[in-house]
């Protein structure tokens, strides 16, 4: 597979490990990325905000040289990924829209071609069983929350490969890579986004309410695959943690960095140990950890067979032995035993008559009696009305 | 009743702002029946003086001003989680996006921080044709006297090469300068 690739600029600063990470994710994978060629910047969130045009005619450039090698695009950046898809779809649906663009841009653009995500290309795209393939560490013994924030799964109308309110496709990944997924409530809330800056003390408690939660769910980190959300759970952690006065400790990752350790990376090749919360160690505990949940699984495995054996041979001796005493109180007292089998003092009379000195019938009535009454009454039943039609036999 | 609102029928000037600013967000007012889910899920509302369902209360009052000047707008972090559960199909983020544009248009911005912020990021990418991360931060700071706000991030994002403190230019920055100014000429939206 062969793929237009646009990093976005926080690929080359302050999330240097996603853009590493994903080069190595497709790599990997066998995805042969080309760069844009002098790519400038999508405009982000400021852009939409200061001027529609000027939003969708920057993307507009970058999509218009793509354009020329006739490859869908790979963009990492959850933002990035979401004005250019914005973009995309205006000049689809949008024909006053896209003479203006194109105006704007001299160039031009029709959006042949699909912006896709990180998420999209390993979850549908590629899949989970080639994924599994390339796996050489599993990630057994991580438990993660995998959070997807806004600009990945909304609008719906823009992004669409995933579900908006219980989105499926990194939980999909991280499962191929053999990690543990936590259930949550808040895998789509948003982060605070550039609110940190701006209003920090507002952006603060959106950030807290996602570490809270992804800790009491189970999760031991978290898993993303926007560079502002890193910013906000992993940079600014701390002072979240010195603000709400709770620590969390919370190593924070990019999913791609997380494929380039299963598949056998060294987690210093991708700049996992360039975060602000300690994330290699984690990374490192892993393989201990998963040795030691197996022995214990072993462990009890075998503590169940060990224990139910006994329990059963226990169970088997006192069954046998009340079957034993009901026999010896059979043989010894066989009217007032039958009596307990059938009410018809008559028919008990002769049940009494019927098993008298046989062994066989005496243990096998016995063992009926405690084992299944109904079986037994039908027994014994069966016996009377045999002995019977013998006698009339023989009377005839 | 100081802070009664006086409703009076809209102006024709109005009618006309409203009508742009909902051509411009792709959505219609009139959909919206203020059953409130769009407030209920939005991770900001506990900071907003106007829910989002108040702020398209007034736009369908006709209040435009009421909704030009509410922090709300400066607020809402454009997750579009609004857009995305509203039952009546009203894009409620694209609003909130057309009125910041709106209230930028005539200068009437209830938080300058979030416009410096903006202003400082385009700079860079007019200047440059990339974001200049670093330069944002300063200006940032400068304009809004918060000196040594993220002091303590600045140093550790530098030395995990994190933060380039030169700017990363584009050889085709002039013609994403000419992208800058092709817009301005057009008027933009």
């Amino acid at each position: 597979m062969k793929m237009a690739y646009y990093p976005g600029c926080s690929q080359e600063g302050s999330a240097i490990e996603y853009g590493l990470s994903t080069e190595r994710t497709a790599e990997l994978m066998g995805v042969e990325l080309v760069e844009i060629e002098d790519w400038n910047c999508c405009g982000a969130t400021s852009g939409h905000n200061t001027n529609k045009l000027l939003s969708l005619a920057l993307p507009a450039r970058n999509l218009a040289i793509a354009e020329k090698t006739g490859l869908d695009i790979l963009v990492p950046c959850a933002a990035c990924y979401n004005r250019f898809r914005t973009t995309e779809i205006t000049v689809r649906e949008d024909g006053e829209m896209r003479e203006k663009i194109q105006q704007a841009i001299d160039m031009e653009y029709e959006a042949k071609n699909e912006t896709i995500s990180v998420l999209d290309l390993l979850a549908n795209k590629l899949g989970p069983e080639k994924i599994k393939e390339k796996v050489k560490q599993p990630l057994k013994a991580m438990k993660a929350a995998c959070y997807y924030g806004c600009l990945l799964v909304r609008p719906v109308h823009h992004t669409g490969f995933d579900d908006p309110e219980d989105p499926q496709t990194m939980d999909t990944i991280l499962k191929a890579l053999g990690a543990e997924t936590v259930d949550w409530s808040h895998k789509t809330e948003c982060c605070g986004a550039a609110l940190a800056t701006s209003r920090p003390e507002i952006g603060k408690r959106m950030t807290y309410e996602i570490l809270k939660n992804a800790r009491d769910a189970g999760a031991e980190c978290i898993v993303t695959a926007c560079p502002l959300c890193m910013m906000n759970l992993d940079m600014r952690q701390a002072g979240v943690e010195k603000e709400f006065r709770e620590k969390f400790g919370l190593p924070i990752y990019f999913v791609t960095e997380l494929v380039a350790a299963a598949c056998g990376d060294a987690p210093e090749k991708v700049g996992t140990n360039r975060h602000f919360v300690e994330a290699v160690e984690y990374l490192k505990s892993l393989p201990a950890k998963a040795a030691q949940m197996e022995a214990e699984e072993q462990e009890k495995k075998k503590k169940k067979i060990s224990k139910s054996e006994p329990a059963n041979e226990e169970e088997a001796a006192a069954l046998k032995k009340k079957i034993d005493a009901m026999a010896k109180g059979f043989a010894k007292n066989p009217e007032k035993t039958a009596a307990r089998i059938i009410k018809d003092e008559e028919k008990a009379k002769l049940l009494a008559e019927i098993v008298t000195g046989d062994e066989k019938k005496i243990s096998k009535l016995a063992e009926l009696m405690i084992t299944d009454q109904e079986k037994a009454i039908k027994t014994a039943e069966a016996l009377i009305n045999g002995e019977l039609k013998k006698r009339q036999k023989q009377q005839a | 009743m100081e802070n009664a609102i006086r409703l009076v029928p809209a102006s024709k000037e109005d009618k006309e702002l409203l009508a742009r600013i909902e051509k411009e967000a792709g959505t219609s007012v009139s959909l919206c029946y203020q059953c409130g889910k769009c407030s209920a899920g939005c991770p900001v509302a506990f900071a907003m003086d106007n829910k989002p369902r108040q702020v398209i209360r007034f736009l369908q009052l006709g209040l435009i001003e009421a909704a030009l000047e509410s922090d709300s707008i400066w607020i809402c972090a454009s997750c579009e989680t609004c857009s995305a559960r509203c039952p009546r199909g009203v894009d409620i983020a694209s609003l909130m996006d057309a009125l910041r544009r709106e209230a930028l248009r005539q200068g009437k911005i209830t938080d300058k921080k979030v416009a410096v912020f903006n202003k400082a990021f385009l700079n860079g990418v007019k200047s440059f044709g990339r974001t200049y991360e670093a330069g944002i931060l300063l200006t940032h700071n400068f304009l809004t006297g918060q000196f040594f706000k993220d002091a303590e991030l600045g140093l550790p994002m530098f030395k995990r090469g994190k933060l380039g403190l030169l700017p990363e230019k584009i050889k085709g920055r002039e013609e994403v300068k000419k992208i800058f100014e092709r817009v301005e000429e057009m008027g933009g939206e």
